[in-house]
């Protein structure tokens, strides 16, 4: 086992979680706009001061400095602006990595300005942020919003051949339910603040929707829906 | 660090200019005399510019890194005024003469401004926010430093306030040049550790957290040093603008948009100015001397709308 963290908590936003992942293993977190993904991404990075245990290989990378961290942990938040125009490489390096990084084809973006690039562009250049340390654990936040078709794929089963050659762990959070089911080891619902279950068993209950005849579609009535305590 | 060699040579070039010319002066003088011109005036006038520039300059490149905005500097903010404010009030208590009285006053001042400034903008503050707040704390701060002035006991504590307010290097005794040097060389220093971490920041706030920085312990720095940097400075020379401002706009230049490494070329190039300034002043043939804070905001303020006029024009395009 190598990440065991439980009563993760941070509050009104985030209720005595408890979470394992295995080495090697890719986790996806889904659940409805405002279900605790994030807040749960952030306990584990130690932002926001949560309460809670964590083990990773038997450290709780929360208490490890700046010069340490990026080696157990990165996290890539969901949104992608980044407040000063630094220089892609520069901010590869500020994220604890080597820009040599050559997964993600970014030797066209290295030496240009964040605030130049596109979007998606962009969002490449902070998703090699995230990777380019090569974490025990990567929390991905939305990582493949604003990709292209073609990198969205790219990137999932990057981060799963990653993780799973070198024996490390991931947790992404996505709201895309079949990029999910296709790259995940397992899947884990969130909904107010809890993780309510695993597998897209609960999908219907959770977001209201399923999959009828190949495509997604809302489940009526949605109203009743939450059930549990 | 292949551009900050030229700094550093133009910076002492400046420095020695300042100390020297015009030296006529010095030569048409005997030896004592001369001798006693350049410690007693010039150096303590040279020595004020080099460390009043710098800390503008370093405080100026700090605020602007923790804001996430690069129209965040110690004037801007209100942290300049209430600095004038604080020393203002206790200048009244305690007079003019007191500098260390003034040195406490000021910092204070600076501090109640600058907490006042992250109560009503918050830590994240967008552009106009921060303006608009720190526009009302000079404003507020301005108004009872006025108020302050009309209430003086008597014309002279008016009018020493008033030389005071313009913002001033002449006439300053070693003694006073050392309480504004020494705070402004401690807060540089200090601030100069805090760089990686602000570097770090500008990833975002939520990354440089989860990177294992403090980034609320890391405000409380950043605001606390400013506050005894800019207070100690303007306790002694009163208000000089927008040095903090342009420093670190060019000095990001050299340290490819890094907003922490930018704090030492800050440093440096804020010197310069304020070096710079000061020589126009005290050469320029006005047959009077200006005030320097009155020079600096000339060439500062255009720089400003220029500054905005191009902030607006990028993010139209």
């Amino acid at each position: 086992m190598m990440l065991e963290a439980s009563g993760l908590s941070l509050p009104g936003r985030l209720f005595d979680a408890s979470i394992r992942i295995g080495a090697g293993e890719l986790i996806c977190l889904v659940g409805p706009n405002g279900s605790g993904k994030t807040s749960l991404l952030h306990a584990l990075a130690g932002i926001g001061r949560p309460a809670g245990e964590m083990s990773l290989d038997g450290v709780d990378p929360r208490r490890l400095g700046p010069a340490r961290r990026p080696a157990f942990l990165t996290y890539l938040p969901a949104t992608r602006d980044i407040p000063w125009p630094l220089v892609a490489r520069d901010l590869i390096a500020l994220g604890g990595g080597d820009a040599a990084f050559a997964a993600l084809e970014l030797d066209a973006l290295l030496d240009r300005r964040m605030d130049r690039l596109s979007t998606g562009e962009r969002s490449r250049v902070l998703i090699a942020r995230a990777l380019a340390p090569r974490p025990r654990l990567l929390l991905l936040d939305e990582p493949t919003a604003n990709l292209d078709p073609l990198w969205q794929i790219r990137l999932m089963q990057l981060v799963r051949s990653e993780i799973r050659q070198s024996g490390r762990a991931a947790l992404v959070a996505i709201h895309d339910l079949d990029a999910a089911a296709r790259y995940a080891d397992n899947i884990l619902v969130m909904d107010e603040g809890r993780i309510v279950g695993e597998g897209l068993d609960r999908v219907p209950d959770v977001f209201g929707v399923e999959r009828v005849a190949g495509e997604w579609r809302e489940v009526r009535p949605a109203a009743d829906r939450r059930s549990w305590p | 660090m292949r551009v900050f060699l030229p700094l550093l040579l133009a910076l002492a070039a400046a420095l020695a200019a300042s100390i020297l010319l015009p030296f006529e002066v010095l030569g048409a003088l005997d030896r004592d005399l001369a001798w006693s011109l350049v410690v007693e005036l010039r150096l303590p006038r040279a020595l004020l510019a080099l460390a009043y520039g710098a800390t503008l300059g370093a405080c100026g490149a700090a605020i602007q890194a923790l804001f996430a905005n690069p129209l965040a500097s110690p004037d801007l903010t209100g942290t300049t005024s209430g600095a004038a404010l604080g020393a203002v009030v206790t200048a009244y208590l305690f007079g003019f003469s007191a500098p260390l009285a003034l040195s406490i006053g000021a910092v204070a001042g600076a501090l109640g401004a600058l907490a006042l400034l992250l109560a009503l903008a918050g830590p994240k503050a967008e552009t106009a926010t921060l303006l608009l707040s720190g526009l009302a704390i000079s404003a507020l701060a301005g108004a009872l430093t006025t108020l302050a002035l009309a209430l003086a006991p008597s014309p002279f504590a008016f009018y020493d306030a008033y030389d005071w307010l313009m913002g001033s290097l002449i006439d300053r005794s070693l003694e006073q040049a050392a309480f504004a040097a020494l705070p402004a060389l401690l807060t540089i220093g200090l601030l100069l550790r805090l760089g990686p971490a602000l570097d770090r920041l500008s990833l975002g706030e939520e990354v440089a957290q989860s990177l294992g920085h403090d980034i609320a312990r890391l405000r409380l720095q950043v605001i606390c040093l400013t506050a005894l940097g800019v207070g100690a400075c303007v306790a002694i020379c009163g208000a000089i603008g927008f040095i903090g401002l342009i420093a670190p706009i060019f000095a990001r230049r050299l340290t490819r948009g890094h907003p922490g490494r930018a704090i030492l070329p800050a440093a440096a190039i804020g010197a310069l100015l304020l070096v710079l300034a000061d020589l126009a002043v005290r050469l320029a043939p006005l047959g009077r001397t200006l005030p320097i804070g009155v020079v600096t905001a000339l060439i500062g303020a255009p720089f400003f709308l220029w500054l905005v006029a191009h902030m607006r024009w990028r993010l139209a395009s």
